[in-house]
């Protein structure tokens, strides 16, 4: 167990930030906070850097309460998401700051700085760069100094608050694994913020994902994939179709729906939502089922389409485009659901609402 | 407006504002009437005077005095002004008081008020029987007319220029780099001499620059404050005055063509110093 994080609160005003986070993170874990805006990920992170204090709750990092101690007495690296480089330093000073800041019984020698230094951009292949300033970089390799920078000072943890977020696709793919081979060659404990769940999944030990101040679900990538363990967490991972079902011992049904590929779930008897991808759901034709097609798309790979029956339920489907030659607009089919993810009660519950204003939501609702 | 419409294929290159001609016109033909040619005027007749001439003038002994004076005073109402108005800058831009924009609207109090009126202000104040006065003369601080009068006046109208150049610089500071600092150990000492410090620096240099410019030329404040002894608390430009109105049409020249001089040989060397330092930072 390395750092500990119990019953942490935040709040600003008005707006609760953080409402009781707990977490454990193991040394040499690289875990991801996934969330959408505002969820508080970025508040966390400044908490546990120590640039931002808690109401209540507790932080310690092997056992040591680390809410007494500042930013530089806790040795954490932070690579902020705009960089924050400091523009009129080389980069070869940006990367050596934070060892010539240290009190002088304790700094390296100039010529152990610069070794350092040098091994740390060959490390992440930076070597050309040493002279530059900042503003002659590219965004992908002012990310590479930054964590150069952070990674000088040996930290115990390091923090990445959005590492990819300034960037475009191709350098954030190839940033991202490097990053990766990064975090296992140097043995650090990472935690990095992203609402990218591609770039949490594929780069992840663990997955930690928050909303509105809480963490609705901790664990690895497949298991959160798989299982999400609430309806946010299911919406948010693309389980977008939401479908009234009956659950009869643990068995969900519906009408025009094939849920007998779904296992069995110890659920008391009663009303519950099926939460699917829209990947999951296979059009059948059947001229006695009560669904009919009512939209057909090609995206050229794919087939999307759209199924409603009497009672104005309406279902997505996606499919490889081959797979559904077959089907035409206002044919009757039956839906064959291969996995979907099942919640007690009734659709659209309450914890979708956004966290600040819970009860005028609620108000409008019909 | 779509500016993204189609454009003819023609060679001239399309601006995002229109009347750049006429805009640029009237800018250079102010820049020519009330800014160059006066100084072209000087420079000629400095000119005039011829070298030896000139040489005799600027260094009479009363002429040498008074430039002394002048750059001293000004040097040490600058001294003072690089930091009072780093202090006060930082003090209006990081913390929140009470009172806060009254005091920011209070900055430009010497740039509004007659120059003239801040001499006599001044004098009042520092006179031995004055506020002021009567703590420091006992003390052995006489300010009246003494080389400490000139400075209090120079730096009282000059310094704005270096809280309005700072303020701006301070206040747009990315915080993030701090935090980044914070993180990485540095002390706050550290912070400011290695990060903030640094970041103002150009706009710093800029500022006190133009203060110290502002104050080589300074009259109407200073007059009233410096007692105008001849080689004692006469300044350059009062000499140039004088020399005017004894018809001597060359010495005023030559003592106000030195004073121009110095000044833009300062502006010119803080603005290469500035673009030194910000060459190779150009804001991401
Ligand atoms: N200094 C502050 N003062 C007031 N409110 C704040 C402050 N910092 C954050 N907040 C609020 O706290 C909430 C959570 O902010 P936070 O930055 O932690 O979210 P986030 O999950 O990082 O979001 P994003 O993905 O957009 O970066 C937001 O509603 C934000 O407005
Ligand atoms: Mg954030």
């Amino acid at each position: 167990m390395s750092l500990a994080i119990s019953h942490l609160a935040r709040r600003f005003d008005t707006t609760q930030v953080l409402r009781g986070i707990d977490l454990t993170v193991g040394k040499g874990e690289l875990i991801a906070l996934l969330g959408p805006s505002g969820s508080g990920k970025t508040t966390l992170l400044r908490i546990i850097a120590g640039l931002d204090w808690p109401d209540a709750g507790a932080l310690s990092f092997n056992g040591t309460d680390w809410l007494v101690k500042s930013a530089a007495e806790r040795r954490i690296g932070f690579v902020f998401q705009h960089y924050a480089l400091f523009p009129h330093m080389t980069v070869r000073d940006n990367i050596a700051f934070g060892l010539t800041v240290l009190p002088r019984a304790d700094r390296p020698g100039k010529a152990q700085i610069a070794a350092t230094v040098d091994r740390l951009l060959a490390f992440l292949q930076i070597d050309g760069l040493a002279d530059r300033y900042p503003a002659e970089l590219s965004g992908g390799q002012r990310q590479r100094v930054a964590l150069g920078r952070a990674m000088a000072i040996e930290p115990r943890v390091l923090l990445l608050d959005e590492p990819f977020g300034a960037l475009d696709a191709q350098v954030r793919r190839d940033l991202r694994r490097w990053l990766r081979g990064v975090h296992d060659s140097a043995g650090t404990t990472t935690i990095f913020v992203t609402h990218d769940q591609e770039e949490a999944f594929e780069l992840a030990d663990r997955v930690v994902v928050m909303n509105g101040g809480v963490i609705e679900q901790t664990g690895h990538p497949d298991e959160i994939y798989d299982h999400p363990a609430t309806p946010f967490v299911a919406r948010f991972l693309g389980l977008t179709v939401e479908v009234p079902v009956t659950i009869r011992s643990g068995r969900a049904q519906a009408a025009g729906l094939d849920l007998t590929a779904l296992p069995r779930r110890a659920l008391p008897d009663g009303p519950a939502t099926l939460f699917l991808r829209p990947a999951d759901i296979q059009p059948v034709p059947d001229p006695a089922a009560p669904f009919r097609v009512t939209e057909i798309a090609s995206t050229g790979a794919l087939l999307r389409i759209v199924a409603e029956n009497a009672a104005a339920c309406r279902i997505e489907a996606e499919m490889p485009r081959r797979q559904g030659r077959d089907l035409r607009k206002d044919q009757p089919v039956a839906l064959r659901v291969i996995a979907g993810q099942i919640f007690p009660g009734g659709a659209a519950p309450a914890d979708a609402a956004p966290v600040e204003a819970p009860k005028a939501l609620k108000e409008s609702r019909p | 407006m779509s500016m993204t419409a189609a454009l003819p294929a023609s060679g001239r290159q399309r601006r995002v504002l229109p009347g750049f001609g006429l805009t640029m016109g009237l800018t250079l033909t102010y820049v020519g009437i009330i800014v160059l040619l006066p100084v072209i005027a000087l420079f000629l007749k400095g000119a005039e005077i011829g070298p030896a001439r000139f040489w005799a003038i600027v260094t009479a002994p009363r002429t040498l005095a008074a430039l002394r004076l002048t750059m001293t005073a000004a040097a040490l109402a600058t001294a003072f002004n690089a930091l009072y108005g780093l202090l006060m800058a930082w003090v209006l831009v990081r913390y929140r008081f009470p009172g806060r924009r009254l005091l920011d609207a209070m900055m430009d109090i010497p740039f509004a008020l007659p120059t003239a009126v801040a001499g006599l202000a001044l004098t009042a104040l520092f006179s031995e029987n004055g506020w002021y006065g009567q703590v420091l003369a006992p003390a052995g601080i006489p300010v009246v007319y003494t080389i400490w009068g000139v400075a209090v006046a120079m730096s009282f109208t000059s310094i704005p220029f270096v809280v309005r150049t700072v303020q701006p610089i301070l206040e747009d500071l990315d915080h993030s780099q701090e935090e980044a600092a914070r993180t990485l150990g540095a002390t706050p000492l550290q912070i400011f001499a290695r990060v903030i410090f640094p970041a103002i620096l150009p706009a710093f240099l800029v500022g006190t620059t133009i203060a110290f410019a502002r104050s080589l030329g300074e009259f109407g404040a200073v007059i009233f404050i410096a007692g105008n002894l001849p080689m004692k608390t006469e300044i350059a430009s009062l000499l140039a005055v004088i020399r005017l109105e004894e018809y001597d049409y060359n010495g005023a020249a030559a003592i106000a063509l030195t004073l121009v001089a110095i000044a833009m040989v300062l502006l010119v060397l803080s603005n290469w110093l500035q673009a030194r330092l910000t060459r190779r930072r150009v804001p991401a």
